[in-house]
């Protein structure tokens, strides 16, 4: 938590500033809403801090989440009744697409940048290929009700979110994610202590790929059916990783603040859109932020070293 | 001798308000060499960093040749004559050593660059020190770490330095290495240059230097003629107390058990080794740099396995398979091998426990048995001393409760009061049952911890010698063509 509190003040200082614009922003029912429009970059923020910490990068998310998308489209074709098994399916999909990452950056050795990059084109290319440029089929209402409906005053999402907020915590604190950290912060050093590198790794890519599933599930829900759906959404989740203060390479930062860094991203972009500032603009708000999170990490390094070893 | 090129006075310095610097004279001479000895924390490297220009002075004047001069970065205090060479070599091993000797400023014609008197000047350079084992055009990654150093040193030439500060040259050699870099300081010094020389090696110093300045906590302890010191009068000096005897006493027991046993086990490296590990001794290996003592640790720990031999209770072909069948290995390089830098003393002593589920001891009572006992374990790695940093590898390694612990120099780079430490930690693991191999470039360490040394040349072993036996006898058997 300690280490989340700088992100955590940015983003109530950004909602209180959002509150004065919109003086309702703050009741229960508009906050959730807020909560329910970011939950999608709030989980894949999370898988993302998976890989990060971890010291790789994961940049095939977006397309993943548009494969997703299109491809539960399609095979549901509007039809309710194959809703339950192809959420299953959505969900090995994603698994596999980070196993795949995973397998091809750890024991190919090419380096996680290229690798999802590669991905990223690949599956792009694919959907491309499958729906010829415009995506067939619909999604039933059925699968929608998990990114608009709602369990009583509470959205589907949110509780959605909830539940991979706490599992991200969980895991994080026991053995596996202090293994991961380890393995961002020293991979040498952890591999000769003993931490399979490669599968900690590895199944940190499948995290962020399982993230990008649920996602999917989600802004499916939320938006509908598009080949647009995910675009974007690598940066997007990147961006609120670092803004959470997680260090580019690995081995610093918390889920938490990961998760706290989405949010805020989200509040800015709310703000840019209450004060009539094009959404167009967002791209370039983004690439401002990632550029100013990064370097204020580098210069906020300790530098005691100096001062510690005589 | 009366020359005086260097003169530091009142050096204060404070860093976050932690005062590192309190007062610190210190004088130089043309053709001396002036060893600066202390504990990790006792400000050498501070204060070889104010002399060099990378930290500003709080307080405090430098006077070079008389006069006063105030560096604002390294540069100018390259100009002015001082020329330092690290702890980690700062060379880029893909250039060449003409490349890295002129770097920064190589001699330019029609605005290119002159190769053939960048070459021809490096050559001049690595003649005038006696260096003839590789020219100008060699790439500084296919020199041995003893090599590199003669770059530095031809580096500091071509500057013209006056005063050349070396901080802990010796830190990655081995002893015959050692000696030959003690020539090229002598003869550095017959030039009239005046060499600052930080070392943990007391005998080194003993040896070599002119005269002795004692830092402690920051202050000035002492300025004395080497001839007027011997070892104890210096670690008094340096820890302000009396360690009685540099090292614990051997195991009075003879050895229990083979713990772990290897018959012709080879590789790349290494051929025909046959070792037997028993529980309770402490076994030394000694070798020349490129004998393949590190290989040797690591092939018997799993990180770089055997191909061929047997090896008993089995022999490992990963870090996982040798931490399984109760083998440690606390590795050479700290830094990039051993520790998590960024993260908290606790996650960096539990991280064999943690990675290999096994059963994890309390933290406070892991801390408390390897002396680390008034430390916080949240505390940042990076931020503790290098003798702190060296007991946080061996309690992952305590908290494992290993059957075999190889230990590849465990206190290199360690201030005397934390070396005194380890000893009697290591001694204490054997006692405990751990069969334990251990190595070290510092031959006295060597002997005086061991109870038998094994011998390591190109990879296959040399010979054993009985504990106590001469540097001589090591030496012979390591070095025999």
């Amino acid at each position: 938590m300690r280490r989340a509190l700088p992100i955590l003040v940015v983003l109530a200082g950004l909602l209180a500033v959002i509150a004065v614009a919109q003086p309702n922003f703050l009741a229960p029912a508009a906050l959730l809403a807020f909560v329910k429009r970011a939950a999608p970059l709030v989980i894949l923020a999370a898988g993302q801090y998976f890989v990060i910490v971890s010291g790789e990068y994961d940049l095939s998310v977006g397309s993943l989440v548009t494969a997703e998308v299109v491809v539960a489209a399609r095979l549901l074709d509007g039809s309710a009744e194959a809703t339950w098994p192809v959420l299953a399916l959505l969900v090995v999909l994603g698994l596999l697409v980070g196993l795949v990452n995973g397998v091809v950056t750890t024991l190919l050795r090419v380096p996680s940048f290229i690798s999802t990059l590669g991905m990223l084109l690949i599956l792009s290319g694919a959907i491309f290929l499958w729906t010829g440029g415009a995506p067939r089929g619909a999604l039933p209402p059925q699968f929608r009700e998990l990114g608009r409906g709602s369990l009583g005053p509470v959205p589907w999402s949110v509780l959605v979110l909830v539940a991979v907020a706490a599992g991200a915590i969980c895991a994080m604190r026991a053995g596996f994610g202090h293994t991961l950290i380890a393995a961002g912060d020293n991979d040498r050093a952890a591999a000769l202590s003993g931490v399979h590198v490669a599968r900690v790794r590895t199944v940190a890519f499948m995290v962020s790929g399982l993230s990008a599933a649920v996602a999917a599930i989600l802004l499916g829900g939320f938006a509908g059916v598009s080949a647009q759906v995910g675009q974007g959404l690598e940066f997007q989740a990147i961006t609120a990783v670092v803004l959470g203060g997680v260090a580019l390479g690995g081995g610093r930062g918390s889920v938490v603040a990961a998760m706290a860094g989405a949010f805020t991203l989200e509040a800015l972009f709310t703000l840019l859109n209450l004060y009539g500032v094009s959404g167009a603009l967002e791209p370039a708000v983004q690439g401002v932020i990632i550029i100013a999170a990064v370097a204020l990490g580098g210069m906020s390094l300790p530098r005691g070293r100096a001062a510690a070893a005589s | 001798m009366h020359d005086c090129v260097l003169k530091m006075t009142g050096i204060t310095k404070s860093f976050q308000g932690v005062r590192v610097l309190d007062g610190v004279d210190l004088e130089a001479s043309a053709g001396e060499v002036h060893a600066v000895v202390g504990e990790n924390g006792a400000g050498k490297s501070t204060l070889m960093k104010i002399l060099a220009g990378a930290h500003a002075p709080d307080g405090g004047s430098v006077e070079i040749d008389g006069r006063t001069v105030v560096f604002g970065h390294p540069v100018q205090a390259q100009r002015a004559g001082v020329a330092i060479m690290h702890q980690e070599l700062s060379l880029l091993p893909e250039r060449t050593v003409a490349e890295n000797v002129f770097l920064g400023r190589e001699p330019v014609r029609r605005g290119l660059v002159d190769r053939a008197a960048m070459e021809s000047a490096t050559a001049e350079l690595l003649d005038s020190v006696g260096e003839e084992s590789f020219g100008p055009r060699d790439l500084v990654r296919r020199l041995p770490v003893a090599r590199r150093q003669v770059v530095e040193i031809a580096k500091a030439l071509s500057l013209n330095a006056r005063i050349v500060v070396m901080d802990e040259p010796t830190a990655a050699l081995a002893e015959h290495e050692a000696e030959l870099l003690h020539t090229l300081v002598r003869r550095l010094a017959s030039r009239g240059i005046a060499i600052l020389y930080v070392s943990h090696r007391l005998r080194e110093i003993l040896d070599l230097a002119d005269r002795i300045t004692v830092l402690k906590d920051g202050s000035r302890v002492t300025t004395a003629d080497a001839s007027t010191m011997d070892a104890p009068t210096l670690v008094r000096l340096m820890i302000g107390r009396e360690l009685d005897s540099y090292y614990p006493p051997r195991a009075a027991e003879p050895p229990g058990p083979v713990k772990l046993s290897v018959r012709g086990g080879g590789n790349a490296r290494l051929r025909g080794i046959d070792l037997d590990l028993r529980a309770g001794e402490i076994v030394g290996l000694a070798g020349l740099q490129g004998s393949g003592r590190t290989e040797l640790a690591k092939a018997l720990f799993g990180a770089a396995p055997f191909t061929s031999g047997e090896m008993t209770p089995c022999r490992p072909c990963s870090v996982r398979e040798g931490i399984a069948a109760g083998i440690g290995l606390v590795t050479e390089d700290r830094k990039a091998e051993g520790l998590l830098l960024n993260q908290p003393v606790r996650d960096n002593a539990l991280l064999v426990t943690r990675a290999t589920r096994m059963r994890r001891p309390g933290i406070e009572r892991l801390l408390e048995r390897v002396g680390l006992g008034p430390l916080r374990p949240t505390q940042e790695v990076r931020l503790l001393s290098g003798g702190n940093q060296q007991k946080v590898v061996l309690a992952r390694w305590v908290a494992a409760a290993p059957r075999v612990l190889l230990l590849d120099e465990p206190t290199r780079g360690v201030d005397v009061g934390a070396k005194a430490a380890i000893h009697e930690l290591t001694r204490e693991l054997a006692r405990d049952g751990t069969a334990v191999l251990m190595i070290s470039s510092e031959l006295p360490e060597l002997i005086g911890m061991s109870d038998r040394i094994v011998v390591l040349r190109d990879g296959r072993i040399a010979g054993a010698l009985p504990a106590g036996s001469t540097e001589e006898s090591v030496m012979r058997l390591a070095a025999a063509s």
